[in-house]
């Protein structure tokens, strides 16, 4: 079985800049990836680069056996991939029913399992304010929002970036809840979050990302034994 | 596209009943002057479509409005045809297939880019027309007759009564609203309002943003078309200037006074300023410069425009 993602050597320059120097990263079925590193160490860019949202400057994307190297992002997308961007990037002016509705699309395969309904019932916070525009929504809302919005293109996986940033913590778990959920379903997913902890306990691998370079590939259980290995690539 | 609020649909309907009624007491300079009026608020409404919902400012919207116009004096100047079964479709089609091409190139570009790009393309179909003799040149060409609606030997439609030609271009504005309104409360309009907000999420949802940007650039240049049609029809004359950047200029001054965004704005704002550019010009040879600093005060004062004054007095009072 192909990997759902297989991003292999990824090179990405912001200006003349580089940012990503060959990162090899692997998603396979039912698997439930974090991606982890401080700040700038290129997380969020490697997201964007297999999604074509930035233009990889090397390397090959595939999707599902697919090569999707260079395709425009609609595309990619259409591939399987449902992505909750940092800073959520709901839509302000439409309402959370009109957010989900626009999304809305059966997956690959024509599988619909994800309906606006399904999503409702997974977050009932989102049903309680259904006509309500994006910028009325609380932060714990939005996110809410942005994951049941890629939840409804019906995806191969579900791509988290800072999953529960800037979140009470009381919705955090809320969030953590519902991801575990979902990997129960067998949906893969790829976690990038700042609670390392939280993510590990979730997680079936980890990949460490340093100025750039994949620097770790393990198991989470490796992660959570041997916390020597954080603590030398993101001092935790 | 939020739903109109109460107050301002009655506000619309009003203003519609007015307009439906006008002809019943209105001198004829007025009723011609009125059905002049509607016929450019069409045309920036049809923009607004572009700057309001998609983000796209056009600077060469003209271009489909005269073409539209050209189109009708080539086919009855030239050829002879004055049906308007023949006419309107040619004219739509013609302003349409010029969206495409402009639209097509120019999409690939945003923000300042795409203003200059559909400027330089619009002046390209301006030249075209201002410098062949064959139409008309600089001067323009007259339309020797105006377009009829014949079905046998009975009139369908009489496009010399001016009474019939108001009522027309009101059903086409009234018409043309209902049916973009519809439009972008749907699936598609909402696509469109995702793509101003954000176009890269739009992309990771898997919408093909360009398609559905052109798709919205052809619509909005047939309904210019449309504005075209009417206007050959009603002025017997075309133009360079009818597609020259200074049309398209003030169309988006319409549209920003008018408020961007709301459709209506835009035809709030053609019948405030064309009034009153009738009325100043009637007071003194300097009114240009009165309504230069009317221009400058709403956009300093009403940041979304009439239609924006219009929304805020009706938070006051809710």
């Amino acid at each position: 079985m192909a990997a759902i993602i297989d991003a292999k050597g990824l090179q990405v320059f912001y200006g003349d800049s580089q940012v990503l120097h060959g990162v090899d990263f692997r998603v396979g079925e039912g698997e439930t990836v974090a991606l982890i590193g401080r700040n700038g160490m290129g997380k969020s860019t490697t997201l964007r680069a297999i999604l074509g949202l930035v233009p990889p400057r090397g390397g090959s994307v595939a999707i599902l056996g697919q090569d999707m190297t260079g395709q425009p992002t609609h595309r990619i997308a259409r591939a399987g991939l449902g992505y909750v961007p940092e800073g959520r990037q709901i839509f302000p002016r439409l309402s959370v029913r009109e957010n989900l509705a626009i999304a809305a699309r059966p997956g690959r395969g024509g599988t619909t399992d994800w309906t606006v309904r399904r999503v409702l019932e997974t977050f009932p916070r989102l049903a309680e304010r259904l006509n309500h525009v994006g910028t009325t929504l609380s932060g714990g809302e939005q996110q809410m929002l942005a994951i049941g919005r890629a939840l409804v293109t019906n995806p191969d996986v579900l791509i988290l970036d800072e999953a529960t940033e800037g979140l009470a913590p009381l919705i955090r778990k809320e969030i953590w809840r519902v991801v575990v959920g979902l990997k129960a379903t067998g949906l893969a997913t790829v976690i990038v979050d700042k609670n390392v902890h939280a993510l590990l306990d979730i997680a079936d691998r980890a990949v460490i990302l340093v100025k750039g370079q994949v620097a770790h590939e393990g198991t989470a259980a490796e992660l959570r034994r041997r916390p020597e290995i954080l603590q030398r690539y993101i001092g935790l | 596209m939020p739903r109109i609020s109460r107050p301002i649909l009655l506000l619309l309907l009003a203003g519609t009943a007015f307009l439906a009624l006008f002809p019943l007491w209105g001198e004829t300079f007025y009723i011609r002057f009125v059905t002049r009026i509607m016929v450019y608020a069409l045309f920036a409404m049809s923009l607004d479509l572009l700057v309001g919902y998609v983000g796209l400012v056009s600077l060469g919207h003209a271009a489909f409005f005269g073409v539209a116009i050209y189109t009708v004096a080539g086919l009855v100047n030239k050829a002879g045809i004055t049906s308007a079964f023949a006419i309107l479709p040619a004219a739509l089609a013609l302003s349409a297939a010029c969206a495409l091409v402009i639209g097509w190139i120019s999409i690939r570009t945003s923000g300042v880019y795409f203003i200059m790009i559909t400027l330089a393309l619009a002046q390209m179909l301006y030249y075209f027309f201002n410098d062949q003799k064959y139409w008309g040149g600089t001067d323009g060409m007259n339309i020797d007759r105006r377009p009829d609606l014949m079905l046998g030997d009975m009139v369908l439609f009489n496009f010399n009564d001016r009474v019939q030609f108001y009522y027309l271009a009101l059903a086409c504005l009234v018409v043309a609203f209902l049916l973009l309104y519809r439009l972008l409360r749907s699936p598609f309009g909402h696509a469109l309002v995702g793509i101003r907000a954000n176009e890269g999420r739009m992309r990771a949802l898997g919408y093909d943003v360009q398609r559905l940007k052109l798709i919205a650039f052809v619509i909005a240049g047939t309904v210019a078309g449309l504005a075209g049609f009417l206007e050959a029809a009603r002025g017997t004359f075309a133009s360079p200037a009818h597609l020259g950047w200074h049309e398209s200029g003030h169309a988006l001054v319409l549209v920003i006074l008018g408020g961007i965004g709301t459709l209506f704005g835009p035809v709030i704002g053609t019948f405030v300023l064309l009034l009153m550019e009738d009325y100043f010009a009637t007071l003194t040879d300097r009114w240009l410069l009165i309504m230069g600093v009317f221009v400058i005060a709403v956009v300093m004062f009403l940041p979304n425009g009439l239609a924006g004054l219009l929304k805020r007095l009706e938070r006051r009072d809710g």
